[in-house]
């Protein structure tokens, strides 16, 4: 049946409307990222007209963005593994076992979601000093170790969350008849329900590395210049004198173009995975 | 985060009654407790227990000649919750500045992002050419790096070579010369960037849910006759409500808290009209190093939260319990 006119009108004014909203700052990232620096200063062009591959090289050397990448990487990489495997036991146990202090566990976790992350920024500042202060070497503060421990605090608690609701709807029946086969618990999980839950793991651990690969907040205050990461890194491009903005379009451009490719190629597990956890 | 989120779903709701135990699956009584363990331990060590330093930190004095030595810092008893809430004292005036201007632009980013991420799905869950192009299109702002996109909005903000004073002036607007990140300008160019980063995850939430509706409801509806407009009045909004609940919590606690939009669009000094207050407590605490100080803020912030979110929760539970 064809759509009433006065729907493909609102369809038509939504799409072109929202469309160029999303599109042209995207358009302006590529374009930039195209152009040498004097036409960036100057008068704002919508086409590059002197077109240049010139700025993807110089990002590399104008700040160390190779350190700041292999930063990012490693510790986002690190927190994400860990935080989705932390967060698979924490979920098997709150989806498949009824023991006291549950509502309490997953209440108390949900709850840390709520927390602005300022309140604990500064605290964790105090204690991550204190504590390499005592320990007499740099464990904590300023360290990729500091932040991957945060980093993996995050997202935990969503990914509990998600993972439990994703588990919840797979059926018991699945590891009782691992149990009879001879699994114990671990086996059951890690043979059984997890197979069946790929599509909720996947999810949690896309979120995972999104949030930590975005992450500012703690990057500004907790890292150093030979630990910092891109968040903080990209932010370099501006000297006293300049604003490399086509350097920094670039730089962004590079950063954003793995993580984006790799969201759009798993989003429909993270549809699942947000479904399974929203819709109940 | 991207998604600094929020889940408040009460899964205890829904435990299933009783049933006689199961031998095979009770196993023994403390295997859920060795997996819960390493994430208590994680929470405890970096949201629960700072969380506690950081109530004990707003009864202290604790400016710079104590960072180092912390636990020395002398007792400051309400002291600094009195500043804090002195709204006739310049701090207390510019905490309270910093609430409204964050009420303000929570609102309007919630507001808007929900009914572009709304529209947008409903017209993209019917089928028809180009549908996954623009889906994958809508996508990108939600996947890209928070800081990335913030940049860009960043360089076309510009007032010399930026494409929005372009625009202004190819368009008749104006001179083409306005400043957007500075003075009250500044908050409006703000909350178009979060509207911007925030609204596709509105539609990606927005689309799985629409996703659950089963056809056979609209094929019933239109039946009896019912239009689309009749469909997505009586049909799919209602049917969307647990979904909104959720996801306007977390757009709601996702923007108060937002500390990266002005970050990184202003720096650690915002214009006084985006002064909100994640980093208003950057600002006092790590600017002019009043720990003590950013810590009752801290607290006062965390407290409001508590209740609001409680209160909504309660409503909404309320509400859809009665219906």
């Amino acid at each position: 049946m064809r759509d009433p006119l006065s729907f493909r009108i609102f369809r038509w004014v939504v799409i072109t409307v929202v469309g160029l909203f999303t599109a042209i700052p995207l358009y302006v990232l590529l374009t930039t990222s195209l152009k040498p620096l004097s036409d960036v200063q100057g008068k704002f062009e919508w086409w590059p007209s002197h077109m240049t591959l010139r700025p993807f090289v110089d990002i590399w050397s104008t700040v160390p963005l190779g350190r700041y990448f292999a930063n990012s990487l490693i510790v986002c990489v690190t927190a994400t593994f860990f935080s989705v495997l932390i967060a698979i036991f924490a979920a098997y146990a709150v989806s498949r076992y009824r023991f006291r202090g549950r509502r309490l566990f997953s209440g108390a976790v949900l709850s840390t979601q709520m927390f602005p992350g300022i309140l604990f920024l500064l605290p964790l500042f105090l204690v991550f000093v204190n504590i390499d202060k005592t320990l007499g070497s740099t464990v904590f503060y300023q360290t990729r170790v500091g932040l991957i421990v945060m980093y993996m605090t995050f997202t935990l608690p969503f990914a509990i969350w998600m993972l439990a609701s994703y588990l919840d709807g797979i059926p018991k029946d699945l590891d009782e008849a691992a149990r009879v086969d001879g699994c114990n618990a671990m086996g059951a999980l890690f043979r059984v329900v997890l197979p069946a839950a790929r599509p909720g793991v996947i999810a949690v651990a896309v979120y995972a590395f999104m949030t930590a690969w975005g992450e500012i907040l703690f990057a500004s205050q907790m890292t150093n210049d030979t630990t910092r990461t891109l968040s903080i890194g990209l932010q370099s491009y501006s000297t006293q004198i300049n604003v490399y903005w086509n350097q920094v379009m670039a730089a962004a451009l590079v950063v954003s173009v793995p993580v984006v490719i790799a969201f759009l190629l798993l989003q429909r597990y993270m549809v699942a995975g947000l479904t399974a956890g929203a819709v109940k | 985060m991207v998604v600094e989120t929020v889940k408040a779903a009460p899964r205890a709701a829904e435990d299933p009654p009783p049933r006689p135990r199961r031998r095979r699956l009770s196993g023994p009584r403390l295997t859920p407790y060795l997996l819960v363990l390493p994430a208590v331990l994680l929470e405890l060590l970096v949201h629960f227990g700072p969380m506690l330093v950081g109530v004990w930190m707003s009864f202290r004095k604790l400016t710079q000649f104590f960072i180092s030595n912390w636990s020395q810092a002398p007792s400051a008893g309400l002291a600094n919750y009195r500043l804090a809430l002195d709204f006739d004292g310049p701090l207390g005036k510019s905490l309270l500045h910093s609430f409204q201007v964050t009420i303000l632009y929570t609102i309007a980013v919630v507001l808007i992002s929900w009914v572009v991420g709304a529209s947008a799905a409903l017209v993209l869950q019917r089928s028809f050419r180009g549908r996954g192009l623009l889906r994958t299109l809508f996508l990108v702002p939600y996947a890209m790096p928070i800081y990335a996109g913030i940049m860009t909005w960043s360089f076309m903000f510009q007032r010399d070579n930026g494409l929005v004073n372009h625009v202004q002036k190819s368009l008749g607007l104006g001179d083409g010369q306005s400043f957007w990140l500075v003075g009250n300008n500044a908050f409006f160019s703000m909350a178009i960037v979060a509207i911007w980063r925030c609204w596709p995850f509105a539609f990606l939430m927005l689309l799985a849910g629409l996703q659950n509706i089963p056809d056979e409801v609209y094929d019933a509806a239109s039946v009896d006759g019912a239009g689309v407009w009749k469909q997505i009045r009586y049909i799919t909004l209602p049917y969307l409500r647990p979904v909104n609940v959720v996801l306007i919590l977390m757009l709601f606690l996702w923007n108060f808290n937002d500390f990266n939009t002005p970050f990184v669009l202003f720096g650690p000094t915002p214009p006084k009209s985006a002064d909100l207050i994640s980093l208003h407590i950057y600002g006092n605490s790590f600017v002019s190093w009043n720990f003590g100080f950013g810590a009752a803020m801290s607290v006062l912030l965390l407290l409001f939260l508590l209740v609001v979110t409680g209160l909504y929760l309660f409503l909404t539970s309320r509400r859809s319990r009665r219906a």
